[in-house]
This record gives C-alpha cells, structure tokens and sequence, in this order.
C-alpha cells in the first residue's frame, strides 16, 4: 500500500510542539526493532530525519503523556462547543435523550397511571376493540390512550414504546458488534500493512459487492422460527455481522496515519506486544470518527432491523419492535390509520435525530471529514 | 481496462461461488424440512420423497448437482410453484422489479442532482437547507411508512391514483410504488451532488472556465456536473443492495408480482431451488452491474486509469 511506503508527517500542533521537546542526542536503537525508512518531510516541518535515532525511553514516555494531555481535553472540549453551536444537531441530541427516556421509564409511569401495559389486553370484550387516539370506549375526550389502542384493545403508547426499547437495543447492540469487527479487523489490517493489509482490506472490498441482505433474510428464515428471544440475537449478530465493513476501512485509514509517530516506537521499544499496541496505543487515539460513524451507524441498523421486521423474519411476539408495529398496522391502516401512523412516526423521528446528531458530530470532531 | 475488467471477472467468479455456498449450507444446516408437515409423514413415504430430491446423497454430491445446475442456468423446479421451472418464475417477475427499479432509480436522478446542484449553488440559503431537510427526511423515513401514507393521501382519501396492483408498464400503478422507492435514493443523490458540487465548484480549473468567460450555466453544466457527479457514480452500487431491499418492501405493500415478493415467499416456504435461483441471480446481476459502475467510472474521471 502506498500510504505505507511514505508516511505522512502530521502537521498538527500537539505534535509539532512533542517533536521540538524530544532531544536527539540519545541515539538509541532498541534491540529488536526493525529499522524503519526514514521519514518524509515537507517544507516547513521541523522534525528529524531519523526520529528513530530521536527515541528517548524516558523522554518520549514524559513529553507523549503532557502533549497527550493537553490535546485530550482541547479536542473533546473544542468539539462540545462546535457541537452545541449546532441547532439542528442540539436539537437531534435532545430528541434523542428524550425518546430514550420515555422508552425507558415510560412503560412504569403508563402502568402505574391507566395499569395498561403492552401486552395487557382488556378483560371486558366491548374493550377489545381499535379505538382512536385521545378517545374514550364512549367517543368523548380522553388522555387513557393517547395514540390509541390496537385491534385487540392494547395501549398503543406502550406498544410503541416497547417497541422503541427493542429498535434501539437492536441498533445499538449490533452496532457495538460492527465496532468490535470493524475496529479489529481495520487495526489489525491497517497496523500490519503490507500483504496481510492488501488480503484482508481485498476480503472487505470483495464483502462490499455482496447482496448480504438476502443471505440476511435466508439465515432468520430459517434458524429464526424457533424462539422469540433467539430471534433477537440472531438479528443482533445478523446485523453486526454485515455493517462492519466501513468501520474497517475507516479504523484503517486512521491507524495508518498514526502507526509511524513516536509513541508507537517508544511502545514497540519498550517491548509491548503487537495487539496491545493496537488495542492500547492506536486504536483509542482514532475514536474521533469511530464514534462519527457509530452514530450514523445506529439508524441504518435500526432501519434493517424494521426492514426485516416489516417482513416478519425480524422481531417475533410477544416482543415488539417498530418494524412489527409497523407491519401490524400496515394491515388495517385504511381503517385504523394511527396502528400504522404512530409507530412509524416515531421511528422515522428517532432516526431524523439521530442523522442529524451524527451529522453533527462528525463536523465537531473531525472538520477534515466535514463534507461542507 | 481489458486487463483490468479481467481481473475484476476472475474476482468476481468467486463471489458468486462463495454467495451460492453460503445460502446453500444455511439452508442444509438449517434444522427440519421442506417436505415436514404437522403430520408425520410414513417412513416409505419420506424415503421416496428424500430419493426424489436427491437427499439421500452425500452433502458433496447434492452440492456437485447444484452447482453443475447453476453453471447451466438450470435452477430446476421450483416446489412451492408447480410446474413452474425457476427460470420461469425469473423470466415472469423480473420485468416487473426491474421496471420499477430503473424507474425508481432515473427519477431519483434528475430530482435529485437538480435540487443538490441547486442547493451547492446557493449554499446556507433557504432553498439549500429546505433541501436538505427534506433529503434528510427522505433518509430517515422507512419507506413501508412512506409507502402506505402515500396510499391512504393519494388512494384512499383523495381518489387520485390505485392504491395497489401490477397493471404492465405505462400505467398509473406505478406512480405510488415509484415514488416509494425512489426517496431514499433522491435523498442520497441530492446529498452526494450537494456535497460533490461544492466540492468541485471551489476547485481551480472552474476558476478558469469562468475566466475563460464561460456563461454560468455552461459552467456548471458541462464543466463543474462532471466532476460533482463523481460520488453519485460511485454511490450507484452500495444503491444496488439498497435497491434489492427496496423491492421487496415496495412490492410487499403495493402487491406486485416481483423477485423481491417471490424471494420472501420463497424463503416462508423453504422453496430450496427457487432461494438459490433468485440469490444466484441476484448476485451475478450485482457484481456484473458493479464491474460496469466501474468501467464507467473510468471513463468520467480522467484521473482514473487502469
């Protein structure tokens, strides 16, 4: 790979001011270590030739953790301020808070308030019946059912928000899958470079050009039938297992233009194994656009999960998620609109917010990768 | 370019290879059968059943057969559908999905480049963020929610349009499914020319078209759209995989005879052959239609070369 034949001198601030503190007069080579091509620099920089030559133990260990300090708290803290100057993104970021608040305590409150809860299906049968939202059993005014009741007389509040509570599990698990692959994969391929890095990043270009929905769809169909709670975790692994592919790429990019500056040698001189290097040392220094891209990850995996749902290969009863919400109430919504209207309204809310949070937080933490 | 769509068809074969495998050993492996019912099924019975489908073979020849099948575009019968062959039930659903699909598609196209150029031009003016929003909108609402609101404005409330139904290809039917599916992609499109455009319009040589002299439009149409419309291409085959899903919920709720329905009904019915028809299929499509993104890509951007 050409990236790592020339490696990049950053330019950044924390750096420039680390390579001015190092001294080169302890020319020590670790035993061990691979002479490394020296590095490339542009007009301007003020850096060493040989920065392998420049490696103090004790200099590098004092002058990385004081740099690492100072630029820690700025980037976070720059990054809250340009966060919070964006409207949309702040007001992505409440709804967000908000809509995770109510699927979590909502259920409670709703239970304690009317004693409906999700599955509650009222035992006298005039009740078992859809009624409109804010309506009473005897069509006047009522706050009982603020979105209604489904066709078997269920609060359709506490539908929804059950269902929230699975969406955003399954999005939020299966994202945390993707990261572990993603981050793994991409650090390992980025870090070793060379034939590993062109075989294994090869495998991810060749997985991108897959239609893996359907093998998706083949997998729950047919392992899937056999338990509610099985179901889930295979949609957990399902999804995780097929949105992993940018993660990787993203986490790549990043270790390859981290992996050839001086902590990483002072890592490697002072004998710290090859994973712990990458898990301990890279990959915590290239969250900024990790986090950006789990954030954006989080709605397209809640959208296959109710993709999925919608189909009846995802969510099974007596769970429920947005996507079976939906799929139920696609079935009556000429008769019963607001089966349909409110869950879906909900979902395409949390998703419009957390877009937008993502958006907004991939221009606070990282202005390079702002597209404008 | 020879050499390069050559290496690209020695990948390709491959994929299709492990893709196939794939579906193939998640059904093997999958427990029960397609012939189990609710009653069991006398043990003559089932031998004649597992002779006829050949599953009294060992796992390597079943796989050998399947394989040879598909290397001769012989997916067999299907056995949900009788006397239906595979081939048939492609040559009979897959007009259906690929005319809303391309439709879907070229809509999402013009509408979409013509309101993120407009948007690039005039960018943090009010039409640029109405735009924005509303491709936001389009990203963030799944199209089964889409798809229905549609129907229950323009069917059944106002009576303009059916609600529902394949009717061949001129026909009013397909203006609700298509607008359906097309507002994911608007939504992308609009966002990748928006942001491809802004990109190229601050670069140098449409500094020099202007001071050549060019009329604004001139510049945008056939100097800055050039280089703006680059990530569009490249988007053109993750929009593939979008599309396939696209199908399947599209012609779910607007009851159309296409692939996407007849894969999911195959899946519900454990129909073997047709499955793997449809994802052989599928994927050969897919990465034929990639290798072409590819050629084409080469072709706008200079900067490419094989």
């Amino acid at each position: 790979m050409s990236e790592e034949r020339t490696p990049q001198v950053s330019t950044e601030e924390g750096h420039t001011q680390y390579e001015r503190a190092s001294s080169p007069a302890s020319a020590l080579t670790p035993r061990g270590t691979p002479q490394r091509p020296p590095v490339r620099a542009r007009a301007g920089d003020e850096i060493h030739a040989f920065p392998e030559t420049a490696v103090g133990e004790g200099d590098v260990r004092t002058a990385e953790a004081g740099s690492e300090f100072v630029r820690g708290t700025s980037l976070w803290r720059d990054a809250w301020r340009r966060l919070i100057k964006n409207k949309l993104a702040v007001f992505g970021m409440v709804v967000v808070v908000a809509i995770v608040v109510a699927v979590l305590i909502g259920p409670a409150i709703i239970k304690a308030k009317t004693g409906y809860t999700y599955d509650f299906i009222p035992p006298d049968s005039k009740l078992v019946q859809s009624f409109p939202p804010l309506t009473a059993p005897d069509g006047s005014f009522s706050w009982t059912h603020p979105m209604g009741t489904d066709s078997e007389g269920r609060d359709m509040l506490a539908r929804v928000l059950l269902g929230g509570r699975i969406s955003l599990m399954v999005g939020i698990i299966s994202t945390i899958v993707s990261l572990i692959i993603g981050i793994s994969w991409g650090a390992t391929a980025g870090y070793l470079g060379g034939k590993t890095d062109d075989v294994m990043m090869r495998i991810v270009d060749v997985l991108y050009a897959i239609p893996y929905m359907m093998i998706v769809i083949v997998l729950l169909a047919f392992f899937g039938a056999q338990s509610p709670l099985k179901q889930i975790f295979l949609l957990f692994a399902a999804l995780g297992a097929v949105s992993w592919l940018t993660m990787a790429r993203i986490v790549r990019g990043q270790i390859i233009s981290l992996k050839n500056q001086e902590f990483v040698l002072a890592a490697r001189a002072g004998g710290v194994s090859t994973p712990k290097i990458i898990f301990r040392h890279l990959v915590p220094n290239a969250l900024g656009p990790v986090i950006v891209y789990a954030t954006l990850t989080i709605p397209t995996v809640m959208l296959s999960e109710a993709f999925l749902s919608f189909l009846g290969l995802g969510v099974q009863a007596p769970y429920a998620s947005w996507g079976s919400l939906a799929q139920y109430g696609i079935q009556n919504v000429a008769i019963f609109p607001w089966q349909l209207i409110f869950p879906g309204v909900t979902m395409a809310l949390t998703l419009f917010s957390l877009n937008f949070l993502g958006d907004g937080l991939r221009d606070a933490l990282d202005p390079q990768m702002r597209k404008f | 370019m020879f050499r390069f769509i050559v290496r690209r068809l020695i990948v390709t074969v491959p994929m299709v290879l492990i893709v196939i495998t794939l579906t193939w050993g998640l059904i093997r492996l999958a427990p029960g059968n397609f012939y189990s019912t609710d009653k069991k099924l006398p043990p003559a019975i089932e031998k004649n059943i597992r002779t006829k489908y050949g599953l009294d073979q060992p796992w390597y020849v079943q796989y050998g057969r399947m394989m040879s099948n598909i290397v001769r575009l012989d997916f067999g019968n299907s056995l949900k559908y009788e006397n239906e062959t595979v081939n048939d039930i492609l040559k009979r659903t897959l007009p259906v999905s690929a005319t809303l699909g391309i439709l879907a598609y070229l809509l999402a196209l013009v509408v979409g480049v013509f309101f993120g150029t407009l948007a690039a031009l005039k960018p943090n003016s009010k039409l640029d963020y109405i735009s924005m929003a509303l491709a936001m909108l389009g990203i963030s609402v799944p199209n089964f929610v889409l798809g229905p609101i549609l129907v229950l404005v323009f069917s059944l409330s106002l009576y303009w349009l059916p609600p529902a139904r394949w009717d061949g290809f001129p026909s009013w039917n397909l203006v609700l499914p298509v607008l359906t599916l097309s507002a994911i992609y608007m939504a992308y499109i609009a966002r990748l020319t928006r942001a491809g455009m802004l990109e190229v319009l601050r670069s140098d040589y449409i500094r020099t078209a202007r001071a050549k002299g060019l009329s604004e439009r001139q510049v945008i149409v056939r100097h800055a759209l050039r280089g703006g419309l680059l990530p569009v291409v490249s988007f053109t085959g993750p929009a593939l995989a979008i599309l396939i899903s696209g199908t399947v919920v599209v012609e779910r709720i607007f009851a159309m005879p296409g692939l996407g329905n007849y894969f999911i009904n195959a899946n519900l019915n454990r129909d073997e052959p047709l499955i793997i028809g449809i994802v052989a299929f599928v994927s050969i499509a897919v990465l034929i239609f990639n290798l072409l993104v590819d050629v084409a890509y080469g072709f706008i951007d200079p900067r490419i070369r094989y």
